[in-house]
Formats: structure tokens, sequence, C-alpha cells
């Protein structure tokens, strides 16, 4: 175990952890808006993923493949609140059961359209490579994936916190009815939130399609990690979703590099010991 | 509220009792006419039946709608798996063995779990089911990963049937359902039962009349994961072989379909609810590779088209 260990270890944890936070805070504040335990956002991943592999092959354009994801896949999430989910409003088994509906519809589709091989996104030119510091290596396209994160998180927090948008998200989240009765639409709050949310995990499977490829059954592989994430920093709570990334990327790295055997217990497990701890999470409000 | 709960709990009690043997007594004497690979399915009707039974003490009696329920049902299926290859124990040791591990686990388990309420225990139910699922796949040593335990034998009761054969295996399962359905009958229809149902209904009520609402939900998970386990002992030895397919995510949310089309609050429902997917499943995957496209438009339909089971009963649980 030397420095390095260490050093590079940390390097892919924060890294992987940056990838969880575009997954994981749309997942977060549609749960915060909404209510919605939607357990068909891995599937947003894994579609955005296919979506921008077919128009990289077209275009060979990594930041149309990234915008083409991430809008087709807003607009289904957009047509999944609109048309299913809304009349499911409080209705927390109900919704269980259509989000894990559509995720298994999602995935037979994924299936029949690009079949079963797994593909690796190819990455731009200026994004391959190793940045060397000393007799460290640092891949190029690891740190685009911090630094986007670093973007995303900061311009949520901007828009969440700063603008008038941003406030009717924060009082919807707050106390919807309340919102309501001061004249905030919340159905169009929470159409927006779903497309975001639907939106930052597309994004996120474009991008993780260029190191963790995509193939079938990445969505249900990515979805745990989405819902510890939110559960370990509180539903709702985008500081949260941000410290709960970096936490889990890090435990997963360090759990798999130390104990590969017990890897997902090392994840899973601290995570039940904080929810019995305090049950909303580390930033959730009751 | 116009629930299927409370609808089933004053329709006419004996319909509702006697469906199950009627259905058990038509189908063990259908059963020798039958070949193999209907046997086959019945078999495994039976055996999920006794999970989705179990489940149901939980979201159906008690309100509580876990999303990990496949945990308990794959330790005790994973020690059948391990004792009886590893260290070829025999039917008896390895059901008591697989129903101890699969109670002590739900008991850890509910320690941390029944605080939460709602979605939270919806989360930490998923989170301590993917406990249990990363054991399986990681722990290499212990459960062979992803390859599975393979090879685990009929049981060797001294019985003048053979159990390898489908048709005693088959009766050998039906017993088993059988006498879960009696023993959680009698749980569900005793004062603990009624208590559970005034949780569900309203737990400050239950706590202002002095009831011990934590320890009543305590009891319920660990009997469920108990039955769970029940289950994962006789998948076992169906199978012959024990997989992380038995404890993943989408095994516990098929458990919570089976409830919810069936009618939650009746034993009888998820038992028919098991069966109905179980056939779907295996019957739609004869005629097509799009079987998990159906399956998916089955979970919406129940819930768009049949929420009677379903919507009603967990509508105050949304916050």
């Amino acid at each position: 175990m030397t420095a390095e260990f260490w050093i590079t270890q940390t390097f892919n944890g924060l890294s992987y952890g940056a990838l969880l936070f575009l997954l994981a805070s749309g997942l977060s504040l549609i749960f915060g808006v909404m209510r919605i335990v939607n357990l068909a956002h891995g599937s947003y991943f894994l579609l955005g993923g296919y979506i921008g592999l077919s128009v990289t092959w077209r275009t060979h354009s990594f930041v149309l493949a990234l915008l083409a994801g991430a809008l087709a896949v807003a607009l289904i999430g957009v047509g999944m609140e609109r048309l299913f989910l809304r009349r499911l409003s409080g209705h927390l088994l109900g919704q269980v059961l259509m989000t894990i509906g559509f995720a298994l519809i999602f995935q037979d589709l994924a299936l029949l359209l690009w079949g079963g091989d797994p593909y690796s996104l190819p990455v731009p030119g200026p994004l391959q490579g190793v940045l060397t510091v000393g007799t460290l290596r640092f891949p190029r396209y690891r740190l685009f994936i911090m630094a986007l994160a670093v973007v995303v998180g900061a311009a949520l927090w901007l828009i969440l916190d700063r603008t008038r948008v941003g406030a009717m998200i924060r009082a919807s989240v707050d106390d919807a009815e309340m919102a309501q009765g001061v004249g905030i639409r919340v159905p169009t709050v929470s159409m927006g939130v779903f497309a975001l949310g639907a939106f930052l995990a597309a994004l996120g499977g474009v991008i993780g399609g260029g190191f963790l490829g995509v193939y079938p059954g990445l969505d249900f592989e990515i979805l745990p990690y989405a819902f510890v994430v939110v559960i370990v920093g509180g539903l709702g709570s985008l500081p949260g979703a941000m410290v709960g990334s970096l936490l889990v990327g890090l435990l997963d790295n360090f759990g798999k590099a130390l104990f590969p055997e017990l890897a997902y217990f090392t994840l899973f497990a601290p995570m039940a010991l904080i929810l019995a701890l305090r049950p909303t999470g580390l930033f959730g409000r009751s | 509220m116009t629930s299927g709960v409370r609808r089933a709990a004053i329709g006419p009690a004996a319909l509702r009792t006697g469906l199950v043997p009627l259905v058990a007594v038509v189908v063990a004497a259908v059963a020798p006419t039958l070949s193999a690979y209907p046997l086959t399915l019945l078999t495994q009707a039976a055996i999920v039946a006794i999970l989705a039974m179990s489940l149901d003490v939980l979201l159906g009696y008690t309100g509580l709608p876990s999303l990990g329920h496949a945990a308990y049902f794959g330790v005790a299926a994973y020690t059948v798996g391990i004792m009886s290859t590893d260290y070829q124990r025999g039917f008896v040791s390895c059901l008591v063995g697989g129903v101890l591990l699969a109670t002590l686990t739900a008991a850890v388990f509910g320690l941390l779990a029944i605080r939460a309420t709602g979605t939270y225990f919806l989360m930490i139910t998923l989170a301590l089911g993917m406990v249990v699922w990363g054991l399986a796949f990681r722990w290499v040593s212990m459960t062979r990963g992803d390859n599975g335990i393979g090879g685990v034998p009929r049981p060797d009761l001294p019985l003048p049937w053979n159990l390898a054969a489908p048709l005693p295996f088959f009766y050998f399962a039906l017993g088993a359902v059988l006498l879960a359905w009696v023993l959680l009958g009698l749980l569900v229809r005793s004062p603990f039962g009624l208590s559970l149902m005034g949780i569900r209904e309203s737990e400050s009520r239950m706590r202002a009349l002095g009831y011990n609402v934590w320890l009543h939900k305590y009891l319920a998970f660990v009997i469920a994961g108990a039955f769970a386990g029940f289950a994962g002992v006789f998948w076992a030895y169906y199978n012959g072989f024990v997989s992380p397919v038995d404890v993943q995510l989408v095994t516990s949310v098929e458990t919570l379909l089976m409830v919810a089309l069936g009618g939650p609050g009746t034993l009888a429902g998820p038992a028919l609810g098991a069966a109905v997917i179980v056939f779907l499943k295996n019957v739609v995957s004869v005629y097509t590779k799009r079987w998990l496209l159906i399956l998916g438009a089955v979970y919406i339909g129940v819930i768009l088209f049949a929420p009677r089971g379903v919507l009603g009963a967990f509508r105050r649980e949304g916050r």
C-alpha cells in the first residue's frame, strides 16, 4: 500500500463519484419534488448511453451525442411523468411497480434495438490519454468527468438557490400544497424537474459510455448506486447528492480494491448503518 | 377507504377460506394426468406462493412495503445450497438451517428497518436486500459468485416416493404451501394479526391504545422473513441451483407485483398472483423472446387497470 496506491484509488473513487453525481442528483431532485421512487432511473442512464452511441456512430461528434442522448431521454421522462406517473401521486407501491415495469420495457427495447454486445463509446481525441504528474498517471477522460460534474453541480446550485425558477422548485419541495396555493404551478414544476432528472441521468449515461461502456444489464447495475447516493445524502438534497456521490464513489472503489470479496457489502452496509442512525440521510429533512 | 383490503375483509369469508383448499384439491387430483413441464410450473407456483404470502404479512396486513424480501428467500436458498453440497447435510438439517438463518437475517435487518416509515422503509429494505445480493455476487469463496451453486440434490426423506420425480416433488411442494397457508392464516386471524391490521390502518391510534407498535411491526418483519426462508429452502431443492438471481432486486419487486396483483391483505390473493406471474413468465417466454416487454406491460397494466388490490391502502404513505 504505497502512497501511489492511495492517490490513484482516491482519484478513481472521486471520478466515479463524479459520474454518480450526474446520475443521482436527478433522482434526488425528482424525489424531492414529486416523492417518486423512480426505479427506471438506471434505464435513463442506459438509454442515454445507447442513443449517444448511435449518434456518435453517425456523426462522429461527442458533443452531439451528449446533447441528443440527454434530450431524447428527457422527452421519454416527460412522457412517463405526464401520462403515467402523475396519476399515482402519493401512491408509493404503485410508483414502484409502475417504474419497474418501465425499466423492464426499456431493458428489452434496448436489447431489441442495440443487441446484446457490449460497446464502448468512442472518446474524442483531446480527452484520450493520460496526464502524468511525476510518477502518477491520471486518465484525461476521468479528469473531464470530474470537471463536468463540478460545472453541473455549480449550475444546479445556482439555479436552485439564486433564480426564481429555483425558488419555485424549492417551494414545491418544502410544501407542494402551499406552493400551489401561492400560485406556483406545481405540476409544471414537477414535469420540468422530472425532465431535468432524466436529462442528467442520460448525460451520465453518455459520459459513462466512455469508460464503463454500454451493455445490457448496466441499468440495473447502476441503479442501486444511485439509490445509495440519494439515501446516504438525504432525499431531495443537492448537497446531500454531492457528498453522497463522492462517499459512495470512494467506498466502492476502496471496497473493490481492498476487500474484493466483500465489495458490495462495504458499500451497502455503511449505507444501511447511516440510515439506521439517521433515517433521513446525512442532509435530509424529515 | 375503498381499498381491496377492506373489501376482502368483509367479503364472504367462507369463499376466501375455501378457495385455497379447493384449488389445492383440484390441482392435486389433476396432477397425475399432467406431463413433467406443467408439473414443474405448478411446483414453482406453489413455492413462489409461499414467498408471496409471507410478503403479504408485511405489505397487506401491516402496511410495510418491503423492497428486499428476496433477501430472506435467498439466504435460506444459499444455506441449503451450501449445506447440501459442501457438507452433504440432509433435508431436515437444511430446512432448519435455512429457516433459522433467514429468520436471523430478518431479525438483524428488522432492527435497522422498522424505525423507518413510508419511502424510507422502502429504501432501507432495498439497501438491505442489496447487501445480501452483494454478498451472493461477490463472496465467491462462499457463494461461488455469479456461477451460483449447482448440484443441490432432491430431499433424501425416507418416503415411499422418490422426490427426484416431478409428481412426488409437486405434492411435497403443495404440502409446504398448504402448511404455510394454514400457519399464516392462523397468524393473521389471531389477536396479533388483528393488531397488525390496526397498525396498518392507524399507527398513532394503536399507539394511543397502548400497543407496542414497534414490537408488533418487528415481529411481523421477522415472521415474514422466516416464511420467506421456508420458501427459499424449497426453491433451492426445486431448482437444484442457487444463484444471485434469487436474491436480486427484480425478484423482490416481482414478489411485490404478485401480492399487488392478487390483492394485499388476503393470503389467497397473493398465492393466486404468484401462480399467475409464474405461468405468465414461463408461457410467454415460450412464444416470444420479448417476454420482459410483456412482463413490464403487466406491471403497468396492473397499476392502471386493476388498482383495487393496489390503490388506496397505501395512499397515506406517500410522504
